[in-house]
């Protein structure tokens, strides 16, 4: 189902929480809706849903308005944050829920129902906990029962608020892939929320950047990491170095190599990976330093400073893979030049 | 308790807890026992199955059950309605709520039958529209029985209410239940535990109630008089085995009373999954 949202609003008092939100969502999409908390993310998924209201603005479902429709009606599924399991029901009774409220006439026999709640928890993969209560379980087990019940109505939009921000590190990379997975599997339009940039880039196919109530760019994550439409999402999406050309950053990307005399913008924005670094061996006299570095897996960061002089307090982070960091053969406060590959130019 | 708590001191709390248990209930209430075995078994069921006895027992504990239940279905709705809604006045209500605690019971007694007489206020409404007479009847105890136990009920139910994840209401919603449908498989479930404590604590402060009674009930023997009362007439007769042996009688009911409904909490807190 597709999903088209026309000029929404949302005040809570006088908080703005929405500020005339456009968006289009095409049927089939993985959508994130990303952004820092307060940005108005939540808001916008429930609005969808229809938990909440919004001030203006219409909802479309697959060109329908539903803008004053009932939650009941939408037809869609909601997985909450915290789960929101019926703790006083088994895993199974959770599942079935949506089909047993069914008006007699279109609620399906309890085998068929048996038989649906069983599938729906073997695609999730914990049939063997059908007869647990929610406080028995583990809370990537909780997410997955929640995930399955929502799914047992068989919503034409599945809304996750949060869905992986109460789980720990190994738990919440597992059901990252498992969700982009199922999602190829089921082909359901799905949006969710997270504030978590990297969990945006891995899992949806589309991201929505939210600040502040607005929307601050649309695309593939490819195109919001390569292409960034403003400092925000540069600084939001990964990690990134910021230079100020009017606060005296420009020393910096002198000895950087970029060229200044036809600065682009007032800020660069230069990502970690874009710079190279160099030992300094004939030159003695770079005042650029390795400070420190750290491992972080499958690259080297490398913390570097610079001495003497107004801006000396920054740091510039760089990052490279650790075969070519020891190579390089660097010990702390070396001598080192960078040469920056590639910047973003804002104003 | 070989495990090591974060908590110290399981023999020094579990040694108060019996001391108190010891000083405030059990040897009170054994002299109790032990007062009754200056009676024969005889002389026990004499008394006991008298008619007068007999009608006293039916009185309390049905006039006590049905203001138990209620004062439960209105205490739901009250706390619902101090839980989840907000208007003005709302503290007020909220203090309003305990009065009955803290009024004398008597104060309770004397108001509702000063109201409730067929001269008075509401009684003169009920008499000439519905022929319903409350006062010096059986109606009479349940209407002060209600006063006094709604407060148990609100208060066991508010916290838990207070607790409740709303979010569970709005995934129900969002599956498609009803409101009635997310009332009565998810709310109601949930507080029910609670509801049953706040009709035990209820039943229990019913049947042990004298004070806001006597003056409500009329005191008819065989219609309204309530099994408090005929262990006080009792005593002033100088009848001290009646009114011990009546009052053993109603110490045990009482008792097993109670403890069916904690079995049955019990039983309703292991269905659910709650420990």
């Amino acid at each position: 189902m597709s999903i088209l949202l026309s000029d929404i609003s949302k005040n809570f008092g006088n908080f703005s929480a929405l500020d005339h939100v456009n968006l289009e969502i095409p049927e089939g999409e993985l959508v994130a809706l990303l952004g820092p908390s307060g940005c108005g993310k939540t808001t916008l998924l429930r609005i969808i849903a229809g938990l909440e209201r919004a001030d203006e603005g219409k909802v479309l479902l697959n060109g329908q308005d539903m803008t004053d429709e009932d939650v009941r009606n939408r037809g869609i599924g909601f997985v909450f944050q915290h789960y929101a399991l019926f703790r006083h029901m088994t895993v199974f009774d959770n599942v079935a829920f949506g089909l047993r409220v069914k008006p007699h006439k279109d609620r399906p026999s309890e085998a068929i129902i048996r038989k649906n709640v069983h599938d729906l928890l073997n695609l999730v993969q914990l049939d063997w906990l059908h007869d647990r209560f929610p406080d028995q379980l583990s809370g990537g087990q909780r997410q997955r029962i929640a995930l399955a019940r929502a799914l047992a109505v068989e919503p034409s939009v599945l809304l996750l608020d949060e869905p992986f921000g109460a789980l720990d590190a190994s738990v919440r990379k597992d059901l990252r892939l498992w969700l982009r997975h199922l999602h190829q599997d089921l082909n359901v339009t799905t949006i969710f929320v997270t504030h978590d940039q990297e969990e945006a880039m891995e899992v949806a196919n589309q991201i929505v950047v939210f600040n502040k109530g607005r929307i601050e760019q649309k695309g593939t994550p490819s195109e919001i990491y390569d292409h960034p439409s403003n400092d925000f999402v540069s600084h939001f999406i990964g990690q990134t170095n910021v230079f100020h050309l009017e606060k005296g950053d420009s020393d910096w990307l002198k000895s950087a190599g970029i060229v200044l005399d036809e600065p682009r913008g007032i800020t660069a924005h230069v990502r970690p990976h874009n710079i190279a670094v160099e030992k300094q061996t004939d030159k003695p006299m770079s005042p650029i330093f390795l400070k420190d570095w750290q491992h972080l897996g499958a690259t080297i960061r490398l913390e570097l400073s610079r001495e003497g002089e107004n801006g000396s307090a920054k740091t510039v982070f760089a990052e490279m893979p650790n075969e070519q960091f020891r190579q390089l053969e660097l010990a702390k406060g070396d001598k080192v030049s960078l040469f920056i590959k590639h910047a973003h130019w804002f104003n | 308790m070989s495990q090591s708590n974060i908590m110290p001191g399981f023999r020094p709390t579990l040694g108060f807890t019996i001391l108190y248990l010891s000083l405030v209930v059990l040897i009170p209430l054994s002299t109790l026992v032990f007062n009754s075995f200056q009676l024969t078994w005889d002389d026990y069921v004499a008394i006991i199955s008298h008619k007068r006895v007999l009608a006293s027992f039916r009185v309390s504990f049905t006039t006590a059950l049905i203001a138990a239940a209620v004062a439960s279905f209105f205490g739901v709705i009250v706390a619902w309605v101090l839980v989840r809604y907000s208007f003005v006045g709302k503290r007020f209500f909220h203090a309003l709520i305990d009065l009955p605690f803290a009024l004398p019971t008597a104060v309770a007694g004397i108001v509702l039958a000063t109201i409730f007489q067929p001269s008075g206020f509401l009684g003169k409404l009920l008499i000439d529209n519905f022929g319903v007479q409350v006062a010096f009847k059986p109606l009479g105890i349940v209407v002060a029985l209600i006063f006094i136990s709604i407060p148990f009920v609100v208060r066991t139910i508010e916290p838990v209410l207070l607790e409740f994840d709303t979010s569970m209401e709005e995934a129900a919603a969002s599956m498609g239940a009803s409101r009635l449908q997310i009332f009565a498989k998810i709310i109601f479930p949930n507080i029910f535990p609670a509801l049953l404590t706040g009709f035990a604590l209820s039943f229990a402060r019913g049947v042990g109630e004298y004070g806001s009674v006597i003056f409500i009930a009329g005191n008819i023997p065989y219609v309204s008089e309530i099994v408090p009362l005929l262990i006080v007439t009792k005593l002033e007769q100088y009848d001290m085995e009646g009114a011990t042996a009546i009052a053993l009688s109603m110490l045990v009911i009482s008792f097993l009373l109670l403890f069916v409904i904690n079995l049955l909490q019990l039983w309703v807190r292991k269905r659910s999954g709650q420990f």
